[in-house]
């Protein structure tokens, strides 16, 4: 980890989890893909916060930077992600993988087929995150000769099996002591999205990364696995990072909403500000690319830019109706708008030269 | 719209066998289930539902992908029941599917010259002048580059493919095109250049849409009519207007009331539709929906309910409508 990021250090205030000037980069054979350029993100306690973007926008870079399992070419080039104060990026990486990774934050993924062990009941996958990572873990299981013979004292499996089973009860699993014995074929999609949350919030979390977790599911399923997740997110007080390309689902589960494109975050607001009054033109854009009865579908001319050789200044540019000479060179500031509201633009859309 | 319709479905159904272990047939997958409908010249009908519920096999059936087990496809006044693509002779090329997800219905070894030229050698006996004149004229309409003929697939962007896929069937001029889920996976920005394009190309070639699909909101912004399936089975059929605004059955409503309203109510504050669909090699007795169904009653799992007119232009397969 280089020392790269010289910013002062600042009191954690109420952020859970702040993400600062973040720039990472692939090498790919092409050239290096400068994937995310300078992205800032907050998230509160107890928030839902939605990232938005279409494909190739960075947002699954985010994820898996913010969970440290970044690909082996990819490179911080400077940046912060602090975590209730303290950063991940310069934290000893013992310290990331047994206190942070799949404790504090944890991780739903996009896709339930592929990512349980095929080959293993659900009694062994739950119960492998719990002997981990379970809050009942003491610091001294595991460690030492007597961690090599028994790492996984008796009274706390029983102890866990039963959390487990309970969680299933939660996720809306029926019969949870027959479904412990199943294999992962034997559930629908639906059920492995509810499995996949339940064990997101075993270890009790104070953060979860859901990576487009409902983008495999049917319309009516989808429904249902968002008002899990809603529910369980505010009844437990965990923050939860929704990612996705639809922004159907982003109005329907998050508070706040930032979006990214081509690596940049563009803007950032409470929910139904954003969708009543969007400043960015690609934010504008993007809503008026949605079906809508009524009115006209409208496309966003152009494509996304190359990563490898991104268009200086605001990326967006080269797409942008209100493009002009300052646009080309540098990149806009984070402008407040009140009421939360960010955008980075040098031409936001307001109220009178509104479309 | 009183024309004769172009295609005529009757009571269409197609299985699927289950086996065992040592390939005995043990049961079926009713796929598709006594489908009946028709389709007018120049309309777009959709065909909505969720995975599985019969969508693909549909279409798949329709242009002799899959041989039916029972009923018949009536097309431009021919029975066409049965018939491969290769026993239908004039009728294949005028009758086209375009698949899913053409990134892997594409050969990857193939240029897109080379994709597009083989539909042109197969159905058609023209020159290779004229094969590359037409080649060019539709690669046009789609809006690509002939610059492009020379790419491979993956060379492509996803909108690209698509492009690609529609002038593939394109270049045989036909009357009705099958479009399955022809914008999933594509971000809305894309989608909606994809969904102009198919607009654009309805009117200068004077097409007949089957637009299946499982996002609502897209099939309310490109529909004439819409069918809903539910396990193989058509369980309501309207105008457009019709169904988003008065669904009849309960199926429907709940499929309704799943889709995000920007700027409106919240689904996750009410919606209802609790379960998931059961498994379709082994359905419930009487009405497919009931297990799930909000207003079931104990009459539901006797009677199978047929689709029954309740509107003028509006059927739905339900005993309490």
């Amino acid at each position: 980890m280089s020392s790269i990021h010289g910013f002062a250090v600042q009191a954690p205030g109420d952020n859970l989890l702040e993400v600062e000037n973040l720039r990472v980069s692939f090498a790919t054979e092409h050239g290096v893909a400068k994937v995310l350029d300078g992205v800032n993100l907050t998230i509160r306690p107890g928030e839902i916060m939605g990232l938005v973007g279409e494909s190739g926008c960075g947002k699954t870079t985010l994820a898996n930077a913010i969970l440290g399992i970044l690909a082996n070419n990819a490179r911080r080039e400077a940046g912060s992600i602090r975590f209730a104060g303290e950063d991940l990026l310069t934290m000893p990486r013992w310290q990331a993988e047994s206190e942070i990774r799949g404790r504090s934050i944890t991780f739903i993924p996009q896709d339930p087929f592929g990512s349980f062990n095929p080959l293993f009941p659900i009694r062994t996958q739950t119960m492998e995150v719990m002997k981990w990572k379970s809050p009942r873990r003491a610091a001294r299981d595991g460690r030492g000769i007597a961690g090599f013979f028994s790492r996984y004292p008796r009274a706390r499996r029983s102890a866990d099996a039963a959390a487990v089973l309970q969680m299933l009860r939660t996720v809306q699993i029926s019969k949870p002591e027959e479904a412990f014995g199943k294999l992962p074929h034997e559930f629908s999609g639906g059920q492995r999205q509810r499995l996949m949350i339940a064990l997101a919030l075993l270890p009790q979390p104070e953060l979860i990364i859901a990576d487009e977790p409902t983008t495999a599911l049917d319309a009516t399923i989808q429904a249902q696995i968002l008002k899990l997740l809603k529910r369980l997110a505010k009844e437990r007080g965990v923050s939860v990072l929704f990612t996705t390309h639809d922004l159907g689902t982003a109005y329907e589960i998050c508070d706040r909403i930032t979006v990214l494109y081509a690596g940049q975050e563009v803007e950032t607001a409470p929910v139904d500000d954003f969708f009543q009054r969007p400043h960015h033109p690609y934010t504008v854009r993007l809503l008026e690319s949605l079906p809508h009865p009524g009115r006209e579908l409208r496309e966003i001319g152009g494509e996304i830019p190359a990563l490898v050789d991104p268009p200086a200044g605001c990326r967006f540019h080269p797409r942008c109706f209100r493009a002009t000479e300052e646009c080309l060179s540098d990149r806009p500031a984070v402008t407040p708008l009140g009421g939360g509201h960010q955008v980075r633009c040098y031409h936001p859309i307001t109220g009178a030269s509104r479309l | 719209m009183s024309e004769a319709p172009i295609l005529r479905v009757d009571q269409l159904s197609r299985h699927f066998p289950v086996r065992n272990m040592f390939g005995w047939t043990t049961g079926a997958v009713r796929a598709l289930d006594d489908v009946s409908f028709e389709v007018r010249p120049g309309e777009t009908l959709g065909i909505v539902g969720e995975s599985g519920c019969g969508k693909s096999t549909l279409g798949k059936t329709l242009v002799g992908i899959h041989r039916p087990r029972g009923g018949r496809i009536v097309f431009e006044g021919k029975d066409i029941t049965g018939q491969s693509a290769s026993e239908r002779g004039a009728a294949a090329p005028k009758l086209q599917y375009c698949y899913q997800d053409p990134g892997n219905s594409l050969d990857p070894r193939w240029t897109v010259r080379r994709s597009l030229t083989e539909p042109l050698i197969v159905h058609t006996a023209l020159e290779p002048r004229d094969r590359n004149a037409r080649i060019r004229e539709i690669l046009q309409q789609v809006g690509l580059p002939p610059t492009h003929l020379d790419l491979y697939p993956h060379e492509l962007s996803g909108g690209q493919q698509r492009r690609v896929g529609l002038a593939r069937i394109l270049t045989l001029h036909p009357r009705l095109v099958v479009l399955d889920e022809p914008t999933s996976g594509l971000d809305v920005s894309v989608q909606a250049a994809v969904l102009k394009l198919l607009r654009r190309l309805q009117h200068a070639f004077s097409l007949t849409y089957l637009f299946m699909s499982h996002d609502l909101s897209v099939v309310r912004m490109m529909c004439d009519r819409v069918a809903v399936m539910y396990l193989g089975r058509i369980v309501e059929i309207a105008s457009t207007e019709a169904l988003f605004g008065a669904a009849k059955h309960p199926y429907t409503q709940s499929l309704l009331s799943a889709i995000p309203d920007i700027g409106g109510r919240r689904v996750t504050d009410t919606f209802a539709l609790e379960g998931e669909p059961p498994d379709p090699s082994q359905p419930p007795s009487g009405c497919r929906f009931r297990t799930r169904c909000p207003r079931a009653a104990a009459v539901c799992a006797k009677i199978d309910p047929a689709l029954q007119p309740i509107a003028p232009g509006q059927s739905a397969a339900c005993l309490f409508v």
